[in-house]
Formats: C-alpha cells, structure tokens, sequence
C-alpha cells in the first residue's frame, strides 16, 4: 500500500530515502508514473494501427482508428465511473455493473428477439436500441437511487442491494424467455450478449462519446472533493461537503457513463475492478486528480493490449471482453483473498 | 403471541398437507383419487402416481425444506441475516463443478457429478467465510453484496467456459430450477438432503453457540471450527444435491429463516422444523403455480421462485430502518 506523500510547504514531494536518477525525474512522482503510461498507449496504438495491414493501409486506418476510439471511450467510461464508484460507496471490490445494468442489455435484447425473433433483432435499427437501452438504464438507476439515497434511508450500500435483487428478478425472466427460443434464435442472441469491441457503428460511437464527455465534465469539478469523500461521510460532511448533493452528481454521471458503453459494446463485468485496483496501487497518490487518469489509461493498455495479443497471436479478436471478465474475476478473487473485502 | 404462533403452525400444516395433496393429483393426465381407488393398483393412474407425481412432490418438499435450513445454517455461520447459498457464491460453484463434470467426466454417475458439485460448493463456502471475516460485522448489507459480488465472478468464469465450449443451453437447465423432469430413480439424491436437515437439527444448538461468534463459542467449550465445518459441509451437501436433481432455486433460503425469525424468534432448534415446513410449502405452492398458469404447459420454477422471493427479499431489507445497516 502506498501512500500519498504529503508535500512540503513548496508544494514539492518530500523525496527522503528515495532514488532520485540524474535527469531529476523520480518515480515517487505520479507525474512520472502516469506519464510512462501515456507513453506505453501512444506505443501500442501506433503498433495497432499501422503493423500487419492486410491489405490497403488508408482502409486499415479507417477500422482500427474506429475500434481503438472504442477502446478509449469504454476505458473511460469504465475506468473514470468505477473509481468514483469507490469513492462514494467506500468499497473498493464493487463496480457500478453489478446494479443490473447488464440485465437490462440483455432483457432488452431478448424481448426484441422473443417477439419477432432473430432476423429482425439483427436488422434492428441500431440507433433505436442504443436509445432505448440507455433510457431504461438510466431511468432505472436513477429511480432506484432517488428512491433509496434521495429520501429518508440514505443507504448506499441498501441501493446496491436493491438493484441486485432487482436485476436478479430480471434475469430470472429473461432466462425463462430464453428457455422458450429455439436454438438458432439464442445462438445469435447468445453472440450479442458478449460485448464486442471491434467494428462499433459509428453514429453510435459518436453518441457514446457525446456521453461519456458529459459525464467526465460533471465529474472533473468535483475532483478535489471526490478526495474529501474518501475521507467517508461524516468526515466529508464536516469538512463542509454537500454529501448528498455531491454523490446525486457523481451517481448520475456513473450511471450515464456506464448504460452509454454499456449500450454500445455490451455487458463489461469486472473489467472496471481491475482497472481501478491496478490504478490504485500504481499512481502513486490516492488524489483522484491522479487515480482517475491512470485507471483510464491502464484500461485503454488492457484492451488495446488484450485485443493486440488475441489478434495477432491467437488469431481469435472477438473475444477480448470474455477473456477480460475472466481475468477480471480470478483477479477479484485474489483480492478479497488476499486483502477481504475493504 | 403463543396462541397465535400455534395457529400459525396448524396453519403451515394444514397447508403443507392440502397442497402435497393437490401437488399428486395436479398434471396432464388424468389422475384424481378416485381414479387411483377404482383403477387399483395396476391401472395407469396409479403407475403414475407412483412413477411421476409421488416422486415430484417428495422432491419438491425434500428440496423446499432442505434449502430453507441451507440458508439457515448460512445465517448462522456468517451472523448476517441476508445471505444463502445463492447470494454467497456457493451456488455458483457448484454450478462450475457440475460444468466441470460435463468437460471432463461426461459419463459420470449422477452421485459422482453431485459429489463434484459438492466439493465445489466447499470451496466456495471456504472462500465466502474467508471474504466476510474481514467485512466489519456491522455492516450488514455489505456481506451480501459482497457474497453476489463473488457469485457474479464464478457465474461468469462458468459463462466463459461454457460459451467457448457451446454448452450455454446446457447450463441454462441448472441455472433455473425445475421439478418438471422428476420422475422415479431421478430424485432419490434428495434424501441426502433430508439427511442434512436431521444433522442439522441434531447439532443445532451447537449452531446457535456459534451464531454468538468465535470467542463466545470457544469459551463455552465448542470446537467452533469443527462445528463450522460441519456446517460448511450440511450447505455445500444441499446446494448439490438440490442444484443436481432440480436446478438451482433463488432467494428460498434467505426469505424462508427470515420469515420464521419474525414468527418465533432466534432460537435455532425451535425454528429448524418451522423453517424446514414453511420452506417445504413455499417451494409446494411455487411449483403448484408453475405447473398451472399456463396449462397444460409448465414454466420453470425458478421464475416464480425468484419474483416472489425478490419481492419477499426487498420487503425484509425495506422494513428495518434505515440506521440499522
């Protein structure tokens, strides 16, 4: 575990006891650290872009510049809202997914295909589903939160409860719905409800972006008391923070961030929860100023480095966020078992 | 109140009667009580109370009661009202056990696969005590979430297996349960189930020494963590073997001790029968329902197990008040 240093009435780090090279760069700067990080994306985005071009290099362009805009957008998305996520729920082994975002996706899109099957839901306007996921998404958030945070219980963690159980009820009857397809109809929903990455529709994509933007922009002002909050409530509370106020914004800027990626690529796990836990124990300073920077930055290396080993390695691209959620849960598992749960 | 909880429990019994009754005259074909007396032992309508509709019913009480006291000894266990196998992850393992049987073992005997299931479900009881020794005790709502959190992870570990390996509508058989293929010799592991629940109400005062927490346990002389074993062992047993016959079944064995808790309290060996019985009824009434809203059709179990026992969960969490988490 780090800590942040504290700094000097100059505003510098103190540097005792740590090794300083001749360029007057130091690792304990998280400055330094984020840097090599911006550094490592740009490497393997051009790696990405311009090595093994199959054919016409200005096409090659075109598809890999729109994928790896993708990648940027859901690391953000996903990395920025977990983080906060953390913050305002005190917890470091939740992701905002587990509120039945992803239950939605998927109910969604198995109502579409058990009404009129899945010819139509693969000519299905992608703009409309987009739209429409995204409103039952954040409606559905929002409610729960101002149901359960807005009025006299004020429990986080209750909400969080709430929305499981919801989703589970959820899931319960979109599992019987597909019970009922045959099994050419859930094969391609089956193939839909893994999210994809690759190719995203670019209208889509422009909208998500729109989105995600929006959500940072809510997100950067509050950057100074998202540190005050890891202080935890009362703490934030005397220090002068509008909690309640504070964490609407935030919850509603998470909630958008995520049904938006969520909407364009599909149901991402426990992506965040990696992301955000090698954030932490990498930058070097619990400021958000730095947490959140590095969590969406080592989120883009995961999947442009994911995609990069499965393509050009394995040759199979299409699976990345499986083989991410699968990562991302041996992963949780190692950390509530080695650290619990705190 | 002691007037009232004996009504309640004429009331659990009459019901559990009446409807283990409707539960074997309730189907397809033909088969009322007359026609059992007048065809005799040999017509088809005694064949099929016999091959079908007694195997069912018994399978459905065996289960309903068995997960009612899984989750009670759960409760127990991590001193946290809202968890059961379902919301602890251990379910799930289980449910990667039995994909593991399907990968690698696919001709195992049935008793083979629930041991594998079993096996699994330890581990995943052994990982959720682990997890939750470190969630402060009072945060109460944490520990499930925290528990779905860890069934989450596995579900999806399993999922990745599955769909690499096209056995997702496999899977999905477990992932929600149902009694619509219990016939005779297909049910019969569920009386290691009840064999649990008698266990269980023999070292139940036990159980409820170790509700008290470990240093309390330890002081009166209990060996807490061969009692918690034991324990570990009853849950993991009843997760496979319901999991195994029926499919997984949500919400029962968290909604079902709370209930029990709110009629006659906390004490473990008074509330072992009346947990097993309304369990037994829930599960009763939910597959009477399944099998008759859309007749002559069944749906599966574990959709009207899991909207009503959603619906019971978020009463339970709503109720308290809101300083108490």
């Amino acid at each position: 575990m780090l800590t942040d240093p504290v700094p000097t009435e100059s505003g510098a780090l103190p540097e005792a006891g740590l090794h300083r090279s001749r360029l007057g760069v130091s690792w304990a700067r998280p400055r330094v650290r984020l840097g090599v990080l911006g550094a490592a994306v740009l490497v393997l985005t051009a790696v990405y872009l311009f090595t093994a071009v199959p054919g016409s290099l200005s096409f090659a362009l075109e598809v890999r510049s729109l994928t790896v805009v993708a990648m940027l957008v859901v690391a953000t998305a996903v990395g920025v809202s977990t983080v906060v996520f953390h913050t305002i729920t005190q917890n470091r082994i939740l992701t905002p997914s587990i509120m039945g975002f992803d239950a939605f996706y998927v109910l969604i899109s198995t109502i579409i295909v058990f009404f009129s099957g899945s010819a139509a839901f693969l000519g299905f306007d992608q703009l409309t589903l987009w739209l429409v996921q995204v409103v039952v998404m954040v409606a559905f958030s929002v409610l729960l939160f101002t149901w359960l945070f807005g009025g006299k219980r004020r429990s986080l963690h209750l909400m969080l409860l709430v929305g499981i159980v919801l989703g589970t009820f959820f899931r319960a009857f979109t599992e019987w719905m597909q019970r009922m397809l045959d099994p050419l109809d859930f094969q391609v929903l089956s193939d839909a409800m893994f999210a994809s990455l690759t190719r995203p529709d670019e209208m889509l994509l422009l909208l998500t972006t729109g989105l995600v933007v929006l959500g940072c922009a809510a997100v950067v002002p509050l950057l100074r008391v998202l540190d005050v909050l890891t202080l935890g409530e009362p703490a934030a509370v005397g220090l002068g923070v509008d909690h309640r106020r504070v964490v609407m914004v935030l919850f509603a800027s998470v909630s958008v961030m995520i049904a938006a990626s969520t909407a364009l690529v599909g149901p991402i796990l426990f992506f965040g929860l990696i992301v955000a836990n090698l954030a932490y124990s990498y930058a070097g300073s619990f400021r958000h100023v730095w947490t959140l920077p590095t969590a969406v930055l080592i989120g883009v290396i995961c999947l442009l480095g994911g995609q990069l080993i499965l393509e050009r390695l394995f040759g199979f691209g299409g699976t990345l966020s499986t083989v991410i959620d699968f990562a991302g849960g041996l992963f949780f598992l190692y950390l509530v078992l080695r650290k619990g749960a705190r | 109140m002691r007037p009232r909880r004996t009504w309640v429990g004429v009331l659990v019994a009459v019901l559990l009667v009446v409807l283990a009754f409707a539960s074997l005259f309730v189907g397809v074909s033909d088969v009322s009580p007359s026609s059992v007396l007048t065809g005799g032992p040999d017509s088809d309508a005694a064949f099929l109370l016999v091959a079908s509709r007694i195997p069912r019913t018994v399978a459905v009480l065996l289960a309903g009661a068995s997960l009612g006291i899984a989750g009670l000894i759960m409760q127990m266990l991590v001193r946290n009202k809202f968890v059961e196998p379902g919301t602890t992850g251990v379910s799930e393992f289980a449910t990667l056990g039995m994909l593991a049987t399907m990968v690698f073992l696919p001709g195992l005997a049935v008793v083979g696969k629930m041991g594998v299931a079993a096996v699994f479900g330890l581990f995943g009881t052994w990982v959720f005590l682990r997890v939750v020794r470190v969630v402060p005790v009072r945060q109460l709502v944490l520990v499930p979430l925290v528990g779905i959190m860890l069934g989450g992870v596995v579900g999806a570990v399993t999922t990745f297996f599955a769909y690499r390996l096209d056995l997702l509508q496999s899977l999905g058989q477990w992932s929600q349960g149902s009694f619509a293929t219990i016939m005779q010799g297909r049910y019969e592991f569920l009386w290691i189930a009840g064999l649990m629940v008698v266990l269980a109400w023999v070292a139940a005062d036990r159980f409820s020494v170790i509700g008290l927490g470990e240093e309390f346990a330890t002081n009166l002389g209990l060996d807490y963590r061969r009692v918690v074993a034991v324990g570990m062992v009853i849950i993991a047993v009843i997760t496979a073997a319901v999991l195994v016959t029926a499919g997984m079944i949500p919400f029962l064995g968290l909604v079902v001790p709370n209930i029990v808790s709110l009629i006659i309290g906390d004490n473990v060996r008074r509330s072992i029968p009346w947990v097993a019985g309304i369990g037994a009824v829930f599960v009763l009434a939910c597959d009477l329902i399944a099998r008759v809203v859309r007749f002559p059709y069944e749906i599966p179990l574990g959709v009207i197990v899991g909207i009503i026992g959603a619906a019971l969960f978020l009463w339970l969490l709503l109720r308290r008040r809101s300083r108490a988490h």
